[in-house]
């Protein structure tokens, strides 16, 4: 190959490797990758700089197989301040407040090192919204593991949910809420997303643009190790039996530097003594430099020799690609740099000058006087080769969507419930929450263990509502359909406290996208969640793609994680999810066809997953939401939970079963002949049909409820009645009555998880 | 009006929560940072719960060394009022103006949810808006809760009347010796808890029985009949 004349100028760091096709090709670039780099340089890269290209044109950084995808997704509204693009989504709030919020996932360093897989990825989605100006006010997690018969898992799941709670829980940033899921396919490979949501004043919004050529950048926080080197290639590759090696690459968290980050980070936004802020996070100083400076359309200089390191004789190399935690890049006048660093000592923290933004948009890095790296800074960005990679559906795929399970259930419809219950995936999650603090801050007006977390925002009127939430197992039997049913759900949840949708982030973890299996599930999914967003008027703000989900037992299912936030007007008209008085009417919103398709019943009981997914109907969602957020706003709910993953009984029996610290479960009876008249007992319990909310409502305020479903073009169902505490969950179908003791119920809900990882203690010295 | 200082350490992160409780119970609040010896002529000083300088080496170790400790000790023996709120607690231990230390959970697992606790000593400065024996659900949030002390202290703290708080109903959440949550000094003016009632001080964020302390604060006369050097 002949090279152009050099456009740009740089010498090998003394002791560095030849760059040849076997270094290339370590660094997981292809041969056209790398010509293409060529090309653009006019030479062979130093080891410095393929690094560094490394680094930006990996999976993690490049979005290189997901751009074309992810552009389709729908990103504007009146509510939008700031879309994808960004360290963080930002949407506005009444009276001067935005909401900053992101998810991202931190599946690969998990699966290696639970503890500080999870903790750091906590670390990573706190820094993100932080940087935006925005002070953290909850956290929440969407997790996904192998069944917890195997010890592997048990301990994989005690470390992950121990890191995130020793880092969220140091940082003092509530936990609300979550989803922890447990299938086949997660065994090798545990899936970690963390989201952040963060508010602040729409007028301290902080941007990770650079400019002002001749403003210092400055390396704030903890000093530099060799810990997390090619963070962001390890995310971009399947794991492998060789990936326990990568245990060095994840990084170790600190969090208490963190929380003194944060405090100083947010005093030097509101003080105005920055031009930009942005988070040392995936490829550490080199993805925050570039892309700063490309968002700026300015160049940097870096002196690597300048950053404070942990230790000596660290190349230059190793400082450009080490994803020590818990560091930001600011850029600043040089004027403000000793008010900069008095701020800084404060919160006992370095800030120490490294480089500074120049006029040739170039990014170059010296060390020491000798430049080590000088690239074309926009292309460095913005020129990694976009692929459209081949999507097809796997045969398999669609037959099993025509397939029917081969046997009965393994016990009846009315034994099935508390098999449902003592399934972990819909299991209470009391042993996980319990390990998060959820209640600092003082803000939480509806904790974990509801359809959504709600908290208030200081000396306002209004709260804000958020959830979580991925049905993998109907993304796996139908990528699109799922997709739109993960969105409405989400929706669903934040409603049914009534708060109104306002927007999401997602996270997408997939297998290998080269694969067309797997690509074809991602560009489903990803126009279901699309088509959903523009029916809901919920944009898509930002949020993480992670491919490579893949260990030797295969690609894990489609898991589309999808993060919502809504605005409830009036914090004092939340509505919680379980039955509070003896004497409250059940009304069910949303009728069934029995949809058994994907559902929790046919996979647990029959060991069958597959048949047709049920369709969402995009308009009913919509209209569900605005009558449950106009029914909250009215006053007319006592309480309203989402029917989701094991159908209406499920839904039925954790309305009774109450909060996690209610007393005592309530009672109910109700009649479902009117209802379901043509369905099994095991459809009319366990179908999954979306769109439906069980409700509960005091008798006088019926005829208001009457009116407003109505209002909406929405049928509810008047199914019976709340009763006394202490008593049962009775159903009557068309064929049989079912009588289920709540406080069985509610021990089998509540001991499931418990009583699997009682054997945990054994399994951190196994494994 | 009563004025109320809460010190904030590095890592503190209960410090806004307890401010707004004494202020929204009619106290004048103000912080005063780890390395001020002035605590602004306060007559309670508040320890916020948290993970003060990190909590490295033990909960509460490091920062009874800071600055501000000295100020606080001497506040404290000269009769003023201090309240230690689960990170306080176990600096308050740490320094020696408490008896007893806080060690690990019992089930080795941080634990945060309501439990029962009892108010058993009401004649101190930020208990006394309560009847003796009330009982109440608040927050607890800590992975170092295990109230832990030899047999003579234990003796002591009983004969005197000095638990202020105890988890009830079978609701211990770390293994804490007599189901002890808090305790004071002999004179009441020197008093931590793990349990968080400023996170229950609104009905809208689950309770407000945990508003009965502040008003406490808010209420008491310094150099009135709980004030005396010990």
């Amino acid at each position: 190959m002949t090279a152009a004349a050099p456009v740009t100028r740089a010498a090998s760091f003394p002791g560095e490797r030849p760059v040849t096709p076997e270094v290339v090709r370590e660094h997981n670039l292809t041969p056209s990758e790398f010509d293409r780099i060529v090309a653009m340089l006019g030479r062979t890269p130093t080891l410095t700089e393929l690094g560094v290209f490394s680094a930006l044109w990996s999976e993690h950084c490049s979005y290189k197989h997901s751009k074309p995808v992810l552009k389709r997704f729908p990103t504007t509204g009146p509510q939008v301040v700031q879309g994808p693009g960004e360290n963080a989504g930002v949407l506005r709030l009444p009276n001067g407040w935005a909401v900053a919020f992101k998810i991202e996932s931190h599946n690969h360093p998990s699966a290696v090192e639970p503890y500080q897989g999870a903790a750091t990825g906590v670390g990573g989605i706190l820094r993100d919204v932080f940087t935006m100006g925005a002070r953290p006010v909850a956290v929440l997690n969407s997790l996904r593991f192998g069944p917890l018969s195997e010890p592997r898992n048990r301990y994989l799941f005690a470390g992950v949910v121990r890191g995130v709670g020793d880092y969220g829980n140091c940082i003092g940033v509530p936990t609300l809420g979550g989803e922890v899921g447990f299938a086949d396919g997660y065994s090798g490979n545990p899936l970690v997303n963390a989201m952040c949501v963060g508010i602040l004043r729409e007028s301290d919004l902080a941007t990770a643009r650079a400019h002002g050529v001749g403003n210092v950048l400055l390396n704030v926080g903890a000093k530099t190790g060799r810990d997390g080197i090619h963070g962001a290639s390890f995310a971009s590759e399947e794991l492998s039996e060789k990936s326990e090696a990568r245990r060095p690459q994840v990084q170790v968290g600190d969090p208490f530097t963190e929380k003194l980050l944060l405090e100083a980070s947010l005093e030097l936004i509101t003080s105005k003594l920055i031009v930009a802020i942005q988070d040392m996070g995936a490829a550490g100083l080199t993805s925050s430099s570039a892309e700063m400076a490309a968002r700026g359309g300015v160049g940097v200089e870096i002196d690597t020799g300048l950053v404070p390191t942990r230790e000596a004789g660290m190349t230059p190399y190793e400082i450009l690609l080490s994803e020590s935690q818990e560091r930001m890049l600011v850029v600043a006048e040089p004027r403000q740099v000793p008010a900069i660093q008095a701020i800084c000592r404060k919160w006992e923290l370095d800030a120490t000058e490294i480089g500074h933004v120049t006029d040739d948009g170039l990014f170059r890095v010296r060390h020491n006087g000798l430049t080590v790296a000088e690239i074309p800074g926009q292309p460095l960005v913005d020129d990694c080769p976009i692929y459209t990679p081949e999507a097809r559906e796997a045969p398999a795929a669609a037959a099993r969507r025509k397939a029917r399970p081969h046997g009965p259930a393994r016990v009846d419809a009315d034994a099935a419930l508390e098999a449902l219950l003592d399934t972990p995936s819909i299991a209470s999650k009391r042993w996980v929450y319990e390990q998060y603090d959820s209640t600092v801050q003082a803000s939480t007006v509806l904790g974990p263990g509801g359809d959504a977390g709600v908290f208030r925002v200081d000396g306002e009127a209004f709260a804000l509502a958020v959830s979580v939430d991925c049905n993998n197992r109907l993304v796996a039997l139908d990528p699109y359909e799922g997709g739109k049913a993960t969105v409405a759900e989400a929706a669903r949840n934040v409603a049914c406290t009534g708060a109104e949708p306002l927007g999401i982030t997602d996270c997408l973890n997939f297998g290998n996208p080269e694969k067309p299996e797997v690509f074809f599930q991602f560009k489903e999914a990803c126009r279901g969640i699309s088509d959903a967003c523009v029916a809901f008027g919920t944009p898509v703000t930002g949020g993480n793609v992670s491919f490579y989900n893949e260990s030797p037992t295969g690609a894990v299912d489609p898991t589309p994680t999808v993060g919502m936030v809504g605005l409830l007007r009036r914090a004092e008209d939340r509505v919680p999810s379980h039955f509070r008085a003896t004497g409250d009417r059940i009304v069910i919103v949303g009728g069934t066809a029995g949809a058994l398709g994907g559902s929790a019943y046919w996979a647990e009981l029959c060991g069958f997953v597959g048949g047709e997914a049920p369709k969402v109907d995009l308009e009913h969602e919509a209209r569900l939401q605005r009558f449950l957020v106009a029914a909250a706003a009215a006053r007319l709910l006592r309480s309203a939970h989402d029917c989701s993953e094991g159908g209406l009984a499920v839904a039925l029996a954790e309305a009774a079963i109450g909060g996690p610290y209610a007393e005592r479960g309530f009672g109910a009876i109700v009649d479902l002949r009117t209802y379901a008249p043509d369905l099994t007992a095991a459809q009319a319990l366990y179908g999954e049909d979306h769109g439906r909310v069980v409700l509960s409502v005091a008798p006088p305020a019926l005829q208001g409820l009457k009116a407003l479903l109505a209002r909406h073009g929405l049928r509810g169902y008047l199914a019976g009645e709340v009763r006394a505490p202490g008593g049962s969950l009775d159903v009557v179908l068309p064929g049989s009555v079912h009588r289920w003791p709540v406080d069985r119920l509610r021990s089998v809900y509540d001991d499931a998880i418990p009583r699997r990882m009682r054997e945990v203690v054994s399994d951190r010295a196994e494994a | 009006m009563v004025r109320v200082a809460v010190v904030r350490f590095p890592g503190s992160n209960c410090d806004w929560d307890a401010y707004h409780a004494a202020e929204n119970a009619g106290a004048e609040a103000r912080f005063v940072w780890h390395r001020d010896t002035d605590l602004q002529q306060a007559d309670v000083v508040i320890l916020p719960g948290g993970f003060s300088y990190g909590d490295y080496l033990r909960s509460g170790a490091i920062a009874r060394f800071s600055p501000v400790m000295q100020a606080v000790q001497k506040h404290a023996a000269a009769g003023g009022a201090v309240l230690g709120i689960c990170n306080g607690f176990q600096i308050l231990c740490e320094a020696h103006l408490l008896p007893g230390a806080l060690v690990r959970n019992d089930r080795l697992t941080f634990v945060s949810r309501p439990v029962w606790v009892r108010v058993e000593r009401t004649d101190t400065f930020c208990t006394s808006a309560y009847a003796r024996d009330t009982e109440m659900r608040i927050p607890v949030a800590h992975g170092d809760g295990c109230y832990v002390a030899d047999d003579d202290t234990l003796r002591l703290l009983e004969a005197e009347g000095r638990v202020v708080l105890r988890y009830t109903r079978g609701e211990n959440p770390n293994g804490s010796v007599a189901d002890i949550a808090g305790v004071s000094n002999a004179a009441g003016n020197i008093v931590g808890f793990m349990p968080h009632p400023e996170r229950y001080a609104d009905p809208l964020t689950g309770s407000d029985v945990g508003a009965g302390f502040f008003r406490s604060i808010a209420g008491w006369i310094p150099g009135g009949a709980t004030r005396s050097i010990p």
